[in-house]
């Protein structure tokens, strides 16, 4: 022990072992592990689906209305901004899919040892930017 | 506040036993939690179903869409998706807001504005879908 901090830090565990407690993390120098990045994520694009439900509403209603609107809306979807949001929602909506997909697997009971509570997320990732880019493939060589 | 300097004291004559009865279980707690997961396992088919019913959207006209629609396989799936969709998502929103707005005013009337809003925009995707079909 340098100094009084260091005595500060020092506990005895449940064997009754002296040991160094574990400093809490600091949020500015705090590393996010993938799980982190990954639950707030799984927030963040369910609310920008609740957004893409704007885009479908509009787009069935449209249809329900007349040649016209429906017409204006497929203009749109096919401009710049539109096929952003379009790319946006599809991310957004693989994204919330597979990492839902991990969350159920957790209501059932499975995945929360490592290796795999890591992997399951690297998967997730990985399988979003797949899907994501393979129906663009699709999509822009059915258009 | 003024007496922030004094020292603290406990103004409530409840016992803590009492005061965790006050606050309650969860209460529909299990059947938000329930009806998320359902909506959710769902929503996984009905999602794929979509898009790939989307691909062939594109670039369409109106008269390609009330094609597709004509079965009632189409009509039916697209309402199943409709409702398994805004009920997750004002189930969603609904969490989110709990957890970020403090003021109680503000969280119930965003909820409720959430909750309006959803059914609202269920109900035009569903009568727009009916239009088309029917």
């Amino acid at each position: 022990m340098r100094d009084v901090r260091d005595a500060l830090m020092v506990a005895r565990n449940t064997d009754g072992k002296l040991i160094r407690r574990p400093l809490s993390p600091h949020l500015q120098v705090y590393r996010w592990p993938i799980s982190m990045a990954l639950s707030i994520a799984h927030r963040v694009t369910g609310v920008g689906l609740g957004v893409g439900t704007l885009l479908l509403t509009w787009w069935l209603v449209a249809a329900a209305v007349s040649d016209g609107a429906f017409a204006r809306v497929q203009w749109f979807l096919a401009t710049p901004i539109g096929l952003l949001l379009l790319f946006g929602w599809t991310l957004a909506l693989f994204f919330h899919l597979f990492a839902g997909i991990r969350h159920l697997a957790w209501d059932a009971g499975y995945g929360f040892e490592q290796p795999w509570y890591d992997r399951s997320a690297w998967a997730v990732v990985i399988a979003t930017v797949v899907a994501t880019l393979l129906l663009w493939v699709i999509g822009l060589a059915v258009w | 506040m003024a007496g922030t300097s004094r020292t603290p004291q406990v103004d409530i004559m409840r016992s803590p036993l009492g005061r965790a009865r006050g606050l309650g279980s969860a209460k529909a707690g299990a059947a938000h939690w329930w009806a998320q997961r359902i909506s959710s396992i769902a929503l996984v088919p009905l999602t794929l179903w979509f898009l790939c019913a989307m691909i062939r959207m594109i670039g369409v006209t109106r008269g390609d869409v009330v094609a597709w629609m004509a079965g009632p396989l189409t009509i039916v799936l697209m309402i199943a998706l409709v409702i398994a969709t805004f009920h997750h998502l004002q189930l969603g929103l609904q969490v989110v807001i709990e957890d970020y707005v403090d003021n109680d005013a503000l969280r119930v009337g965003s909820i409720l504005l959430v909750k309006g809003l959803s059914l609202l925009l269920a109900l035009a995707c569903i009568v727009s879908v009916l239009k088309l079909g029917l």
